[in-house]
């Protein structure tokens, strides 16, 4: 078995325009930034959160917090992957509770993720809204949970993997769509 | 990177890496510490049983609020309660908490050894929790997290030890952590309490010197190790409770000997006015309450690396199961990390 990389999603310009406009729907449709903040889920959620949040400081000087969680504690596969599961550390340094939350990562794929973030998030207190923010929604949701703001959905099969490569963590920055065959 | 053990029976076998490993997981237990609502569910439905063959009350509490605080369930035997006086032996009282189906046994024994023993006929992770006068692992990583903490580094630090260092399985623990991060030792206390044999007992290379007079033993000091003296031990005539108090109390004046950012840790429970004074214990120096939170979390952190978190020598999670080829399994190990291959994302 081995992984072919099919097909490139976005470029690294793309993921740019891609994150901007995000940020502006995001201050658009929140009525009013003064208890938005933004949750980036460890790893890529967290670069993505910072350069949203840094690009609403481009428009009209928004400064909104933004904060890392880790969710593997969350996880509700643990058993069968904690050998590779190592914890990182979350940051959420502002009370959740009463803000109006973003929560940012790199791929929606079966939401299974985004229910242990709220989880998280809820232990740390009571939130007056939650909404979602992705680079990609791939779709196979197992979970009632979709995304308000969506980089690019992207029809794509099980066996397919959708890497997000960002500067902050890989050598390159790009999203590039991969297949194992046999 | 990942931990190379499967029970955690004494400091002394581990790497450094995977101290350090074991310590930088710990960190985000920490936070939760912080967390208004602290418990999480990432053990549900697994049981934690704790055996204090000792009396014990801050490890006890302290692994079974880590426990609850994962999700876990815990059984509890004690010894007073416990069939042990009704002349059962260790191997079958043993055998019968794990037929109760625990997934890892926290135990605690006046005999050294004890855990040792015990954990080679269980196919569960052991945790010793403190072993005759061998070691108290958790204690250890406790306190090392905490020096961390405070002095930014557990690397080359000088470390005096003060008080009955023969009988104590903190100071043991401590040395073989400490000892593998090139940390050196001075340990001070009444002569019969600190005998020539403790030179030796560290890791390869570890410098420990016996200083008899606690104010030249502090000359240095970034951390200072206080252990509970056992007034038990403190009779007329080798050595009275005034005496000890008079040459080897930890006081506010003699600390000022040590580095002016020294660090003071005890173990509890402590003995105010034999072993340390009121003035120290409570003074900006102390960490006695820092290493009690860190111990919830690093107990934490242990709970979850031995239970759910599989150790290396289990089959890789990468790896793709054949259908219908043989499964390597690895002694001793639960069936839990066979189903790694088909975790999703």
């Amino acid at each position: 078995m081995r992984i072919v990389e099919k097909a490139q999603l976005m470029s690294a310009a793309e993921i740019d325009r891609t994150l901007q406009r995000v940020a502006h729907e995001i201050v658009e449709k929140s009525g009013g930034t003064k208890h938005l903040a933004l949750i980036g889920i460890v790893r890529r959620g967290v670069p993505l959160a910072q350069r949203i949040a840094q690009a609403m400081r481009g428009i009209d000087g928004v400064t909104v917090p933004v904060g890392v969680l880790d969710i593997t504690l969350y996880r509700d596969d643990l058993s069968k992957v904690a050998p590779q599961a190592v914890l990182r550390s979350s940051d959420i340094s502002f009370p959740v509770d009463d803000m109006d939350i973003v929560l940012v990562d790199d791929v929606l794929y079966t939401g299974r993720t985004i229910r242990a973030a709220m989880n998280g998030i809820f232990d740390l207190g009571r939130p007056k809204r939650v909404r979602l923010a992705v680079l990609i929604d791939r779709g196979h949701r197992e979970m009632p949970i979709e995304a308000q703001y969506v980089g690019r959905s992207v029809q794509t099969s099980t066996t397919e993997i959708i890497e997000v490569r960002l500067r902050e963590i890989d050598s390159e920055e790009r999203v590039v769509l991969v297949d194992r065959v046999e | 990177m990942t931990h190379h053990f499967r029970d955690l029976l004494a400091l002394e076998p581990l790497s450094a890496d995977d101290i350090t490993f074991v310590l930088d997981q710990s960190r985000p237990f920490q936070e939760i510490q912080r967390h208004p609502l602290k418990k999480l569910a990432t053990l549900r439905g697994k049981t934690v049983a704790l055996a204090f063959f000792e009396t014990s009350t801050r490890t006890r509490i302290s692994f079974g609020t880590a426990a609850a605080r994962l999700g876990a369930d815990t059984m509890n035997l004690q010894a007073e309660a416990s069939s042990l006086k009704k002349g059962e032996s260790l191997l079958d009282t043993i055998h019968t908490l794990n037929a109760m189906k625990p997934d890892i046994l926290v135990m605690r024994h006046a005999s050294s050894g004890s855990s040792d023993f015990v954990a080679r006929h269980l196919d569960i992770p052991v945790i010793n929790a403190g072993d005759g006068m061998h070691e108290h692992p958790s204690q250890g990583l406790l306190d090392a997290l905490t020096i961390r903490e405070r002095k930014g580094t557990i690397e080359n630090l000088h470390v005096t030890i003060l008080g009955d260092i023969a009988h104590s399985r903190v100071a043991r623990s401590n040395i073989q952590l400490l000892g593998k991060f090139g940390c050196q030792f001075t340990l001070c206390g009444p002569a019969m309490w600190v005998p020539r044999e403790l030179e030796d007992i560290g890791p390869q290379g570890t410098k420990i010197r016996r200083v008899f007079r606690v104010e030249e033993a502090l000359e240095g000091a970034d951390v200072v190790l206080v252990l509970r003296v056992q007034t038990e031990r403190l009779h007329e005539p080798a050595l009275s409770a005034g005496d000890y108090v008079l040459l080897y109390q930890l006081s506010a004046q003699r600390l000022r000997g040590a580095k002016p950012d020294a660090i003071v840790l005890h173990p509890g429970p402590m003995n105010r006015g034999i072993e340390i004074t009121p003035e120290v214990a409570d003074g900006a120096q102390s960490c006695v309450l820092e290493q009690v939170t860190n111990g919830i979390a690093v107990r934490m952190a242990l709970l979850y690396l031995l239970t759910v978190g599989a150790p290396e020598e289990g089959p890789h999670p990468a790896a793709e199961v054949q259908p219908g080829a043989p499964q390597t399994t690895p002694k001793r190990r639960s069936t839990d990390a066979k189903d790694a291959s088909h975790a999703p994302r």
